[in-house]
């Protein structure tokens, strides 16, 4: 076998796989992948999607990232998040939501139970409204928490949304192999 | 007599007898990261983020006297460390949801984590429960964003003479509150041309109807990192002094 060979066994020329999903969150970030516009051609030459909402593949398989916007706020987000974890080698929070909870955390002060009335029952303009209860619905948690409180998170993206430019910096700065960094005016939380 | 000198990260930096690190340093323009310093008040030394290593030991660099020939370590790794935990513990404590603050791009706390690249919390959220004070007819508190700081006390006490503001409780409880029968601000002389109406660093002394005249992406923080905006800092990063 030549060392040149030798090397590519080590190292495979092959595409990364790329997961990504949107929990509690607003699909804005997955908006803001897109505005690497042209740059996705770039990235298509380096990675190959698995789960995402841009491919529609309902379970991820082995992959070596996974980019997950959004936070924790009902029990399927666990149970995705799970799935991210064990499946990926790198796993990336991007976006508020997914860092602190973000928007759907400015509940967690009020009571779920008063909530779901006030939406479905009291709230002005109801008639004869209901509480969700299908079976397929998954159940809400009483407080909405950010990824990193449930699974171990290697990187994380700020922002809402992180800028599209921010998006590619970060994700050439990992596919190259250098440290991720995001400096003055690419890196801002709001 | 000669003049003295301290020694920050290497750089001389003249001061005169009293000055503490923090004044010497500000003089000098040179950068050292803090939030409850302000260089009209009296230092307090509360908030820590201008810890440094003066002579090999851990101070606070607002309170700690400048001596001749100190040496003061400050933008170096270890200390940035230790302060971005710091940072990330103000973050948990409270409810600093930036995406729907007014004070989004002005905000120092929000500064001085760009500054010190914190891209998390680390820690878990407390998600404190603070109800906001509207009451006042020119100004909104929002609990929600304190880090006790005490610049409002001090600058309602000490400038203003109206001691509108004070810190209550110990420990974990410690909290911001209003020096009024009802609790509200609405209830105390406080109006919108005290010295403590314009001192708070985050987003909780807050004017009516002025949160978005300058639209989030060109605010101060937006425009220049906070570090970058003490002018011979600049020059010294830029290679230009």
């Amino acid at each position: 076998m030549s060392s040149s060979s030798e090397m590519s066994a080590l190292a495979p020329n092959r595409k990364l796989r790329f997961a990504t999903t949107s929990l509690a969150g607003c699909f804005g970030c997955h908006m803001s992948l897109l505005d690497i516009d042209e740059r996705l051609f770039d990235l298509l030459e380096r990675v190959e999607f698995d789960r995402s909402p841009l491919t529609d593949i309902k379970h991820c398989g082995p992959c070596d990232i996974g980019l997950i916007e959004g936070g924790i706020c009902n029990a399927e987000n666990i149970h995705v998040l799970r799935e991210f974890r064990s499946n990926c080698k790198v796993l990336i929070a991007i976006g508020a939501c997914a860092i602190n909870g973000g928007l759907p955390a400015q509940r967690n002060h009020l009571d779920l139970g008063q909530c779901l009335q006030e939406v479905y029952l009291t709230g002005p303009g109801i008639v004869g409204g209901q509480v969700p209860n299908d079976l397929e619905l998954p159940l809400p948690l009483d407080k909405v928490h950010p990824l990193h409180e449930i699974v171990r998170i290697d990187y994380f993206i700020p922002g809402c949304p992180p800028s599209g430019d921010a998006i590619w910096k970060f994700l050439t700065d990992l596919l190259d192999g250098r440290t991720p960094r995001l400096g003055h005016p690419l890196l801002h939380f709001d | 007599m000669r003049a003295q000198y301290i020694l920050v990260d290497g750089l001389p930096i003249p001061f005169e007898e009293g000055q503490t690190i923090m004044q010497a340093a500000m003089v000098a323009e040179v950068f050292i990261p803090h939030l409850c310093h302000h260089p009209e008040f009296k230092p307090q030394g509360s908030c820590k983020l201008c810890t440094v290593k003066a002579n090999g030991r851990y101070v606070s660099a607002c309170t700690m006297p400048a001596k001749d020939g100190m040496e003061v370590e400050n933008n170096s790794p270890d200390l940035n460390d230790k302060r971005r935990t710091m940072l990330q513990m103000l973050f948990v404590e409270g409810n600093h949801f930036c995406p729907s603050c007014e004070q989004s791009g002005n905000c120092r706390l929000q500064a001085l984590a760009y500054e010190l690249e914190m891209l998390t919390p680390h820690f878990n959220q407390f998600y404190p429960d603070r109800p906001l004070d509207a009451s006042h007819p020119e100004v909104l508190l929002d609990f929600n964003r304190c880090i006790l700081c005490e610049l409002c006390v001090r600058a309602s006490r000490d400038v203003d003479g109206k001691n509108v503001f004070a810190l209550s409780g110990r420990g974990i409880g410690k909290h911001l509150i209003v020096n009024a029968e009802s609790g509200r601000l609405a209830d105390t002389a406080f109006s919108l041309a005290d010295k403590a109406a314009h001192v708070c660093p985050v987003g909780v002394i807050l004017e009516k109807r002025r949160g978005f005249a300058i639209p989030i992406g060109r605010r101060r923080y937006d425009l220049e990192p906070i570090g970058m905006q003490v002018e011979g800092q600049a020059r010294r990063r830029s290679g230009e002094l």
